[in-house]
């Protein structure tokens, strides 16, 4: 696949404060890659950089083969959509959405037929005489989607675009917008805090921690084999075990198996720890149970499905075990 | 673009000029001497500064400092109430309720004392009802005494003090109210606890405003307070218009432009030790 | 918030002061309808004082001068205020601390001390005191009004905007243009109408550096007032109140509202 954007050696320093070390990160052409992390893991950070908005302290940007590292924001072929959307309160929504092209001197026609095709494909037609403030957070949303998509960037650069809105709204637009950059086959480089949004919409997760790229690989890979003890934690609900030889391993909640401490004649593998339920939580579509290991202060977390047979209850004794392979090692 | 750095240029050079300069011509003056006609000569001296401790301009900055702070109690007493009655008003009121504080403000001290001199003089509204009525047989001289003076720089001078106030009243939390009414606050103590330290930024602001204009007025005793009850304000303007004596007219002024920055400053001062404070309880919340 | 004893002490005691402050405004303004000449019994109505001042040379040409010295200290003073706001609020600055100072000292500083030592300047400059006097006067004290009341619109515009129009092809200057010049707008408004209120409602520096052929409005009434009381100076106030009340009125619609902050 062709290379869209090169990130060589980019670090950022403000003042004494490192925000990024160091970073090499490539991205293909009509990719939707999600830089995720914990607020202040630097993702914004590098996000603005490939904007313009940043200058890196060292290092190179490449843009389609052209080095950008040292270009305005205005001469970059990247647009943004920022995270409380930027609308301009002076301007309708036409008004917003020929911003770039009148600024790149488009020729009216051209401008004209090219905003009625994003108001068409973002459903704003008939909002096209609104401000912004008259508006709802969902339409605000597309209308900054619309202002970025129009100008036929060669990457669209999201800062948590759903940041602002409720969790219902949030759902439908990842969707909306999932299906946006399918169609389109555009460079999507998405920023979000938020795990269960990355693994949804994207191609490719970047975890970031502190500045460093913690693992880079597409979600299922993310999820199932973590490699850094930050991204089990960071993302999705997880049981580590520390072993004699000094690694760490880890074991998804919903690959944990119970059973009854005295079970015979099973036909699963022996049980490699035993416990004592303390505690079980309703979760809507599972339960949570929660076993204190003997010999440990330790206490794991199994899911109970509402069609199993058997529901534990506090005070039992349990066998736990799991499958060889469900079993990840990871690094500090 | 790459000179906008130098936009700022343009207003420091205009102000550096026609603020800064003046006020150190002024400096130089009230060290310079006179010629009989009110000439000013630069013989240097320090004769202007020592004829504060005559006793008559010892009494007039002594009237002068009462005054002043008479007038700052009675803003607080009259304008605190007001500003917090603003504040608590319903959103859609608030604005109009702040124009209403903000008119009287603009409206200039001239004007707003000789609606004043309507009222209370001899043959003036006030003596008119209260004779019609049969109240008093004689008119009050109720005009050009010390009493006339502290109600026109009360008057004159309450908006500066409800201003302040209002913003620092309304920019509280409110959530630090219901919680402390939630932890068993009466409203007097929660007032007292809370909304007072709160605003005290407020108040010292007013302060600052209204000591400092009652320090340097003069339209008011000039208007309503007649020959007698001169205040350093008056002196001044009388140096500089009928007695020409620019170089005394100028230490005076010298003298209430440093004791005015000292108060500045010292609020300033106050001020940022207590916005760390200020911080540090946000951070807590 | 219930209504309680207490909402209702504060009230009453609330509108006693806006009483107070008001009334003696309104009736100067409403002896300026009153036909007797000398004293405060009502005896009818009468538009006469107002038409009087409107045949009074001396009237007229002080209202020609408040105007001429306002307007063009507004323009300028609306110019240099706008600029240095905009500098301030986009670069950082080495001395910045020393700028606020200089910027807001003039509005500190008692108007007495700024009056007399503008006369000194004029006088030691051998600036001869009349319109040209009187407009630098009010330059210099409109200038930090203006820079406050464009600072505070600034303040309120998030820097993403200006960032959001680089992100879409505009050079600093279309940004400039396009974005911060039309959101500054209404600040720059309000402070032009803030600087044109307080020069022709300036009294107390145009004291020291009018000339004799340069009596503002408010001197104008000065020199009555010192001479006794006469129901022109009534009419001609109230117009002076009615003008700053209306100025003032549009500056505060123009200005953010400081209130809408808590809802975000």
């Amino acid at each position: 696949m062709k290379e869209m954007i090169r990130l060589q050696g980019i670090s950022k320093k403000f003042g004494d404060h490192i925000i990024i070390p160091s970073i090499d990160l490539t991205i293909h052409d009509g990719e939707f890659i999600t830089l995720l992390g914990p607020s202040g893991c630097g993702k914004t950070t590098l996000l603005r950089m490939i904007a313009g908005l940043e200058q890196p302290t060292d290092g190179k940007i490449f843009l389609d083969d052209e080095d950008v590292t040292k270009l305005p924001p205005y001469k970059r072929d990247v647009n943004m959509v920022f995270q409380n959307y930027a609308l301009f309160p002076h301007m309708t929504v036409e008004e917003n959405i020929h911003f770039g092209l009148k600024m790149k001197n488009v020729p009216m026609d051209e401008q004209k037929e090219r905003v009625e095709q994003v108001l068409y494909l973002t459903q704003l037609e008939e909002l096209r005489k609104r401000r912004p403030q008259q508006m709802s957070g969902g339409q605000q949303q597309r209308v900054a989607i619309a202002r970025a998509l129009v100008n036929n960037p060669k990457v669209l650069l999201l800062d948590e675009p759903l940041g602002a809105l409720d969790y219902q709204l949030r759902k439908n637009l990842q969707l909306e917008l999932k299906n946006l950059q399918r169609g389109l086959g555009l460079t999507f480089i998405y920023v979000t805090h938020d795990q269960e949004e990355a693994l949804t919409m994207s191609d490719r997760i970047v975890v970031m921690n502190k500045g460093v790229i913690e693992q880079d690989d597409n979600p299922d890979t993310i999820y199932h084999t973590p490699k850094t003890k930050f991204v089990a934690k960071f993302i999705g609900e997880s049981n580590f075990f520390e072993h004699p030889t000094g690694e760490t391993s880890v074991v998804r909640p919903e690959k944990l198996n119970l059973c009854p401490e005295d079970e015979e004649n099973f036909t699963h593998p022996e049980p490699q720890l035993y416990g004592t339920v303390v505690d079980v939580v309703f979760y809507g579509t599972i339960d949570k149970v929660f076993v204190r290991l003997d010999n440990s202060n330790q206490t794991v977390v199994a899911y109970q499905y509402f069609d199993d047979v058997k529901r534990w209850q506090p005070d039992e004794r349990v066998g736990i075990w799991w499958q060889p392979q469900d079993e990840v090692i990871v690094h500090k | 673009m790459r000179n906008g750095k130098l936009m700022v240029a343009p207003t420091v050079l205009w102000l550096s000029f026609f603020f800064v300069v003046p006020l150190l011509i002024v400096v130089a003056v009230s060290f310079a001497s006179r010629t009989p006609y009110g000439q000013v000569i630069f013989d240097w001296t320090l004769g202007n500064y020592a004829r504060f401790t005559e006793t008559l301009y010892l009494s007039i900055f002594a009237d002068t400092l009462i005054v002043a702070l008479i007038t700052t109690v009675l803003t607080i007493l009259l304008g605190y109430p007001l500003a917090y009655f603003i504040a608590q008003l319903p959103q859609k009121w608030q604005q109009p309720g702040l124009i209403l504080v903000m008119i009287p403000f603009w409206i200039n001290f001239l004007i707003r004392s000789y609606a004043w001199v309507i009222i209370l003089r001899t043959q003036g509204v006030l003596n008119t009802i209260l004779l019609k009525f049969g109240l008093i047989d004689q008119p009050l001289q109720m005009l050009y005494n010390e009493v006339a003076v502290m109600l026109g720089m009360v008057y004159a001078l309450l908006p500066f003090m409800v201003l302040p106030i209002y913003v620092s009243i309304e920019q509280l939390d409110h959530r630090l109210l219901e919680a402390a009414s939630d932890l068993g606050a009466s409203p007097f103590t929660a007032f007292r606890k809370i909304t007072l330290p709160l605003t005290m930024p407020g108040i010292a602001a007013g302060t600052i405003l209204v000591f400092i204009s009652s320090l340097g007025m003069f339209v008011v005793p000039d208007v309503m307070g007649g020959a007698k009850s001169a205040l350093i304000g008056n002196l001044i303007q009388n140096q500089f218009l009928s007695a020409r004596d620019w170089p005394f007219g100028s230490a005076l002024s010298i003298v209430l432009a440093v004791l005015s920055l000292v108060l500045i400053v010292l609020y300033y001062k106050a001020l940022s030790s207590q916005q760390g404070g200020g911080k540090n309880a946000k951070d807590m919340a | 918030m219930p209504k309680t004893w207490r909402s209702h002490v504060l009230c009453a005691y609330a509108m006693a002061i806006l009483a107070f402050l008001y009334l003696p405004l309104l009736i100067l303004a409403l002896y300026s309808f009153n036909e007797s000449r000398i004293n405060a019994v009502w005896s009818g109505f009468t538009f006469d004082w107002y038409l009087a001042l409107f045949k009074n040379r001396r009237v007229l040409e002080a209202l020609t001068n408040s105007l001429i010295v306002a307007f063009a200290s507004t323009i300028v003073s609306t110019v240099l205020g706008t600029t240095a706001a905009i500098a301030l609020n986009k670069y950082q600055y080495k001395y910045k601390s020393v700028i606020n100072g200089l910027l807001y000292l003039p509005i500190l500083i008692p108007e007495i001390v700024m009056g007399l030592s503008l006369l000194v300047l004029f006088s030691q400059a051998h600036i001869p005191l009349g319109k040209t006097s009187l407009i630098l006067a009010h330059i210099t004290f409109c200038v930090s009004f203006v820079v406050i009341t464009v600072n505070a619109r600034l303040e309120g515009m998030r820097p993403e905007l200006e960032q959001a129009a680089m992100d879409l092809y505009a050079t600093p200057f279309q940004t400039f243009r396009y974005v911060t010049l039309p959101l500054a707008m209404p600040g720059i408004v309000a402070g032009a109408l803030m600087a044109f209120t307080l020069s022709i409602d300036d009294f107390i520096i145009s004291f020291f550096v009018a000339g004799p052929n340069s009596t503002t409005l408010p001197l104008y009434i000065y020199a009555m007032v010192k001479r006794g009381i006469s129901p022109e100076i009534n009419a001609l106030s109230t117009l002076l109140m009615l003008a700053t009340i209306i100025l003032v009125i549009i500056a505060q619609l123009l200005q953010p509202q400081h209130i809408s902050k808590k809802e975000e």
